[in-house]
């Protein structure tokens, strides 16, 4: 609590009090002291939790893994040679059209729902908003088991249809791929539909009446205005779609069977089943650059601030 | 945009896709009271697999843990997050970007990266891996998007308010505790219960940071998923889910009243 004492008040130094602690007087006086004094918890914290373990794992990926499966210190580049194998080139070929398919699915969702929001009367918004975000606030198991239990062999998808007389063996749907894609595209929708929200929200309804007096056609002009206005929103809901699918392991383990490995899972066993450290961090890294090149090439495209923040 | 009814074919649309989003979900609940133990069609009802859960002793203890976990990180990166939201929101100070930059951090990197690199750090320094490293990791992942949510909660603040408080002879702390902190507080809260649900919801980093005898409520609902699909486990979901709605419900209630007031 000694934080907020002597660095929370955010106001100027006209009315201090004379004769402190000189300490704490430059403290109060100095705004840039007192700033640092309260970002420095966080940037402490950061660093011995996320900034020191990252560095860890990158010079993890140039070791060795020993013989008992312990981590031999010495330099080489051999796990990222072994990385170009086709088998785990692949994986992450796999695992790139996964991610990017469930980008594109949860967009398709997700924009006619975030256009249907945007365009309610507003005092409406924030109940539909919540509604998308009510399911999605439970545990991401427990959304995947629902999910589990309509797609499995004798699960209620395959006995409705039987029922119905549409199929008469129940189909394969669970551990395979596609329900895998269905598993991650129920997982991220509101990851998607957030910011595309919040980018259609802003578009003024003068700008596409302006549109319809000019002669354009409703569909025209949302090809010509809104949806190149809610490109930004489209943006940062890839982004925030694309990276958690890339490294996403849970989803293939409980939905995927034995055959759907993505990159996440191939770390993950690396480091828990394999015991290859070094290996599993190189792989780490790779899909470590993966997703800042990906983040990095889509906000280069087209700039956008806030819709990522919401 | 403004107000103008949606088409029919929008909302119909609309009203669709909040069916899958809920049908699923719905579908779940309703099966936890199932008298058929491999669930396959509904057969009875039964408050069945509600008592076995509540006699279920790994279940109670994985709740324990959770609750210790969720509530002792919630704190700690509340604080945390909120004083580096002042810090970003009211200052400009050296390295203002590159502790803008790296508050975000968590917010891009997979979080399977993330969950591997704590688990080489903590075995590095020889930390047993247990209830206290995955609160440790929670807090990290969880100060982020606290300094987020109290960020955008400071950005409409209007400092005059503050500056009158003074001028009417209130010190600093005063004026913190009454004037600063009151006004941000539906944000911190908000920020507070993100934190919770981040914490209970999480399975990746916590697989990698947990040790024996930490099992938390997901990676318990895992293994269950994983090797005995039962009622129970939709009796745990159900539970799972009307506390969440109840929570969420509070905080709507507290965060309006906050709001006119």
């Amino acid at each position: 609590m000694s934080n907020l004492e002597h660095g929370g008040q955010p106001v100027v130094g006209m009315h201090l009090p004379t004769k402190k602690f000189s300490i704490l007087r430059s403290i109060r006086e100095n705004k840039r002291s007192q700033g640092l004094f309260l970002i420095s918890p966080a940037i402490l914290y950061l660093l011995v939790f996320l900034i020191i373990p990252s560095i860890l794992v990158i010079l993890l990926s140039f070791m060795t893994r020993g013989p008992y499966g312990n981590v031999v210190y010495r330099f080489n580049v051999d796990n990222y040679l072994r990385l170009i194998d086709s088998l785990y080139l692949r994986i992450l070929w796999f695992s790139l059209v996964v991610a990017g398919m469930t980008t594109v699915f949860t967009i398709l969702i997700g924009y006619p729902l975030a256009y249907y929001i945007a365009r309610s009367p507003v005092n409406q918004r924030p109940i539909l908003l919540f509604l998308i975000l009510l399911p999605f606030w439970t545990n991401f198991i427990i959304r995947i088991y629902a999910w589990i239990m309509i797609l499995r062999t004798e699960g209620l998808l395959n006995t409705f249809l039987q029922n119905l007389g549409l199929i008469h063996f129940p189909l394969d749907l669970l551990y395979t791929p596609t329900a895998v894609l269905i598993g991650m595209v129920y997982e991220f929708l509101p990851f998607m539909v957030l910011p595309l929200y919040t980018s259609l929200e802003k578009i003024e309804l003068s700008q596409l009446e302006a549109a319809a007096d000019l002669g354009a056609r409703p569909f025209r002009a949302f090809w010509r205005i809104t949806l190149p206005l809610s490109f930004p929103g489209m943006i940062a809901g890839s982004i925030l779609v694309f990276i958690p699918a890339m490294g996403m392991f849970v989803v293939p383990d409980l939905m995927g069977g034995a055959k759907t490995i993505l990159v996440g899972n191939l770390i993950r066993n690396q480091f828990l089943v394999a015991r290859d450290w070094p290996f599993g961090a190189a792989a780490s890294m790779l899909l470590l650059i993966l997703t800042l090149f990906f983040t990095l090439f889509y906000t280069r495209r087209a700039g956008f601030g806030e819709e990522l923040l919401v | 945009m403004s107000e103008k009814k949606p088409a029919l074919w929008l909302r119909i649309t609309a009203i669709l896709i909040y069916a899958y989003i809920y049908i699923p979900i719905l579908i779940l609940m309703i099966f936890s009271f199932n008298t058929q133990k491999l669930n396959v069609r509904w057969e009875g009802f039964t408050f069945h697999w509600y008592a076995q859960l509540f006699s279920d002793q790994e279940v109670i203890l994985a709740t324990r843990n959770s609750l210790t976990i969720a509530i002792f990180s919630t704190i700690i990166a509340t604080i945390i997050g909120t004083l580096a939201a002042l810090a970003l929101q009211r200052y400009r100070f050296p390295g203002y970007t590159l502790s803008e930059s790296t508050l975000y951090i968590p917010v891009i990197i997979p979080e399977v990266v993330m969950g591997i690199s704590l688990l080489a750090f903590f075995s590095l320094i020889k930390f047993s891996l247990g209830l206290t490293s995955i609160t440790l990791a929670h807090i990290a992942f969880s100060i982020p998007f606290v300094a987020l949510v109290v960020r955008a909660r400071l950005h409409g603040f209007d400092k005059s308010i503050e500056e009158a408080a003074m001028d009417l002879g209130a010190n600093e702390l005063v004026t913190f505790w009454r004037v600063t902190l009151p006004t941000i507080m539906p944000g911190v809260l908000a920020g507070a219960l993100l934190a919770f649900t981040l914490s209970l919801d999480d399975y990746v980093i916590t697989y990698f940071t947990a040790g024996p005898g930490s099992t938390t409520l997901p990676l318990r609902i895992f293994s269950m998923v994983r090797f005995a699909v039962t009622p129970k486990v939709n009796a745990l979901s159900t539970l799972w889910v009307l506390s969440v709605f109840i929570l969420l419900g509070i905080g709507q209630i507290v965060q309006r009243r906050q709001t006119r007031t």
